[in-house]
This record gives C-alpha cells, structure tokens and sequence, in this order.
C-alpha cells in the first residue's frame, strides 16, 4: 500500500510528489498530450497519459483516469484541486474501485455542493449565515415584500439555477424590489430555463476571510486558522495571507471555532476550508461555502503553523494519522501568498499563453516557498488556467512579510509570457494594503492606481 | 467601401462564433468568442460594416495576429 496516483498537474501535482516522497510513497503522475514534458512528469516515479490537450478529453475524464489509477498499480488516488476534486462521482467510483480517495468522504462532497444543503446544515451547526429568503417560483411574488424587510436592506435578488456572479441583480430601497425581481425571473428563465430566485442580505464592504479545517472522520476535527483572501479579481484570488489584518481577537477565534464545529457535527474526514464574507466595518461574519479539498492557498497555512496538510491528508487516508488535537497547533507570524499569474494587467488582464523563454524565480530559503509546476523552456498553453506559480514568504509580522514579499517578487525574471508580478507589487505597496484596508472591491477600486489601464 | 481584418490578441481556442457571413454588424459587436487558459474572450467587431468573410469555425485553435474576420465598411 505505498503508491499515489495524482489526478491533476502543475504546481498543485508537483506539491503533492513532494509530500509523497517524504513519506516513502511512490507517485504515479497523469499527463494529456500538451504536458508530456511537463514538471509534474518529470518529478513523479510514474506517470501515464491521459488524453488529449483539452481537459475535458483528458483530466476531467473520470473513467480514463480511473483506469490508468488502476493500471498502474496505485492503492491511493489524491485529486489536488479543481478537475475532479470535487466530483463526488469520481470519489465514489474511486472506492468502488477498491482503492483509497484522499479527500473526504463522497456524502460530504455531495453535501457542501449543494448550496442550499451547505446552508442549512451550516444554520444547524450553529454557523452564522446570511440572512435569506424561501425561493420564489415565477409569477408568485406576493410574499416578496414582506420577505425582503425579513432579509434587511441593501439584498441581492439571486437566480437560484444562477452562479458566479450572473443572474444577481441589488436592490439598495423596497420600492425597487418588486420590479428587479421580475426582471430576474424572466432573465434567468431565458438564461437558465428555471426563474426561480431568491433573496439574500448584501454586504456592502465585504471581506473574504476562511479557514482552514481538519478532520478525523469520528467527530474530532480541528482548525489551522484562518486566511485573509480578499484580493479577488472576477472571483479569482490574487492575494492571500494568515493573520487576517485587523479581523479583531473575538471575531477570529469565534469564526475559527464555528469553523471547526462545522466539520465535527458532519464528521468531516480530512482536509477542507470553511469560507466566510465578513462586513469589513461591522466584522460580522457570514458562512459562504466550505471547499471539501485542499486549495491553492494552502501554504500559507502551512507556514504559520509548520504544518504538512497533504502529508496529513494521505496518512489519514492510510489510517496512519491519529487525531490532533486543537491545543497543539500554533499559529506563528505573519504569511502571505501572491500567485503569479500568466495575463497583461495593462490590457484588462488578457491571458497570456506563450514560452517560458526565460523563467527565474527567487531562490527558496526558511521564509520563502516556491510552488510551481514550470521550468524554463515550458509552454503556458492556453488549455489550462494562468497560474504558472506561487511565492509564498513568512514574516514575524505583517509589514515586514510584505518586505519579504516585495523582494520575492524583485527578484523574479520572466520572458515570453506577460506575468501580473508588478501588479502584485502595486498591490503590496498601496497605503490601503499596507493600512489593513483590504476588501473584495480592492482591486476594482484601486485599478487606475495599479495597472496602466 | 474598405476591408478590414479583424485579429485576435491571443492565442486560444474558438468557442463560439455569433455572426453569419453576410451579417450587418455594429462597432463593438461581439462576433466571436475565444476560450483562452478556462476565459472567456470576446472579439469585437471594429467598425460598423457588413461581415464579408469569417475565416475559422468553432472548435479551431486561433493563434495571436490571426485574422479571423473580414468586415466591409
């Protein structure tokens, strides 16, 4: 019982090798035809293809990796994140298989993802979610009155079959609502072919603030802290750190403990992250979703705590880990994230696929850590997301983690593909950042002051 | 009555194509839409004109500086 099989690529599969290899595993790497030389392949003990350059031919096709998992030999699937990592189907089919799912039991995936299960279950573990309404079905807007003054004002009228921002429309007075609602309906019944909406509290300032949870599978579970990921662009992170600037002492240990009750009244097995909107002026704080697989900013938990979460992940799922407990995880210092991301931030952030013509990172050392799935000479190909690498620095405190940071990103070279390293550097450097002030509007508010748009 | 080329800024994949050759389109018209590194990127059309031309279909890779339209204005 000693071989992986990594369901994904880049920098996240590389990461995953990297644990394996510490706990004497052998990694099993999958590729599709555009990453035949990619890092990930290079840097596994095996590695098998797995289709063509699309990913909807190739990583996201459960049945194929399925079969090169049970092909090679390998007694441990890890899907990283995205592709398949939250397919309850694939997990399953996995186990049916008769080998072992790193991630957490397919019921939990089941119940996260679906967003009004995720809700409810959140309400009942006494996690604080924002206030909303029943849905409305089209036409039936008799009640809606009365169910926005329920909600609190400004609300956001929401396409239950909508996602990712289409089909939410806000509504700042009651006298709008009625017509924005029926304007929604008859939107997303186009759109979607389902009308049905709801309404939900809208904070204005907003924050987004998660944390990172553990658990045992018998009940016992435990948080890591939180992270402060607030720097978004179109939902996308940019920007993330632990300690959450100004998130006052209460707030976080409150949000901290909700989170992890969460994962003990579900019986939560292994790694996943508890989000949270919280109003940047009130810090109050409201359950988003919970994410059952570990994310791209993992490290930054890692590094405040000295913790190994994808080591943690697979020795429970060997049934090699026994539960930790709360007491003994100590969150140190100060860490922050910036992804570099292969896009123009001067021409409205247009990807930027292309060689890796010169590629030259900063150096790791004891606050540094580099996760990335390129080397120079690869292609960026446009089939895959723009992420081409993480830095990740640690710091006793906040200002001097962004020093650290800041000179992290001096040092980087790249040619070949435009990169948003001096976007994250205008970040790093504005007085709003530097202040604590950050929100989810940051980046939109700031942008004239941070790319040549 | 000129001719004009419409290219694309960068190299991905054509996901949807809104236009017919011989359409009236409008400056800023969406005539194609790219999937590029999983975004979605429009093409605009230029100028005000008639669609003389399309030079790729769905599910063609387009590179950058390729034209992938012909407009008569």
């Amino acid at each position: 019982m000693n071989k992986v099989l990594i369901a994904n690529r880049g920098e996240i599969a590389c990461r995953i090798i990297k644990s394996c290899r510490k706990l004497g595993l052998t990694s099993v790497a999958i590729y599709s035809e555009a990453d035949a030389e990619a890092l990930h392949v290079k840097m596994a003990d095996e590695a098998y293809p797995v289709g063509p350059a699309s990913a909807k031919e190739s990583y996201l096709v459960a049945d194929n990796v399925l079969k090169v998992a049970m092909d090679s030999g390998a007694d441990f699937v890890h899907p990283g994140y995205g592709f398949l990592s939250e397919s309850s189907r694939f997990a399953r089919a996995v186990e049916d298989a008769g080998l072992t799912w790193v991630g957490p039991n397919p019921q939990s995936i089941d119940d996260m993802g679906d967003k009004e299960r995720a809700r409810e279950i959140a309400k009942v573990a006494g996690v604080p979610i924002l206030a909303g309404s029943p849905r409305f079905d089209v036409g039936k807007l008799d009640t809606i009155e009365q169910a926005g003054e329920a909600v609190g004002y400004p609300l956001l009228v929401k396409a239950s079959a909508g996602g990712g921002g289409i089909g939410m429309r806000l509504v700042e007075r009651p006298e709008q609502l009625l017509e924005i609602a029926q304007a929604t309906q008859s939107m997303a019944e186009k759109a979607f072919g389902d009308g049905t909406i709801f309404l939900e509290r809208f904070i204005a300032n907003a924050r987004h603030v998660e944390v990172q949870v553990f658990g045992f599978g018998n009940g016992e579970a435990i948080h890591l802290y939180e992270r402060d990921c607030s720097l978004q662009r179109r939902y996308q992170k940019v920007i993330e750190e632990s300690t959450a600037p100004g998130l006052p002492k209460a707030v976080r240990e409150k949000m901290v403990s909700v989170a992890a009750s969460l994962c003990q009244h579900q019986k939560y097995s292994g790694a996943g992250t508890v989000e949270f909107v919280v109003d940047a002026d009130t810090f109050d704080f409201f359950f988003l979703e919970m994410n059952t697989r570990i994310q791209v900013e993992h490290p930054v938990t890692e590094m405040c705590t000295g913790t190994d979460l994808v080591g943690m992940q697979i020795r429970l799922a060997q049934q090699d880990l026994a539960p930790i407990k709360q007491e003994s995880i100590n969150h140190q210092g100060h860490s922050i994230e910036c992804r570099i991301y292969a896009e123009n931030p001067d021409k409205n952030f247009m990807p930027s696929p292309g060689p890796l013509e010169r590629f030259k990172l900063p150096s790791e050392a004891h606050d540094l850590r580099i996760d990335c799935g390129f080397q120079e000479g690869d292609q960026v190909t446009f089939f895959y997301d723009p992420m081409i690498a993480k830095i990740i620095c640690h710091a006793e405190s906040r200002d001097r983690a962004i020093d650290r940071m800041i000179q992290a990103l001096e040092e980087v070279e790249i040619e070949g593909v435009k990169t948003n390293t001096k976007f994250l550097m205008s970040c790093l450097k504005h007085q709003d950042f530097g202040a604590g002030k950050v929100s989810t509007g940051f980046i939109g508010e700031h942008l004239s002051e941070l790319t040549n748009n | 009555m000129s001719l004009i080329d419409v290219k694309t800024e960068i190299t991905g994949n054509v996901w949807k194509i809104e236009v017919n050759e011989g359409d009236a389109v409008t400056e800023g018209q969406m005539l194609v839409i790219l999937e590029s590194m999983k975004m979605e990127i429009p093409i605009l059309s230029p100028e005000d004109g008639v669609l003389k031309e399309l030079r790729i279909k769905e599910g063609d890779v387009t590179t950058e500086g390729n034209v992938v339209a012909v407009i008569e204005a």
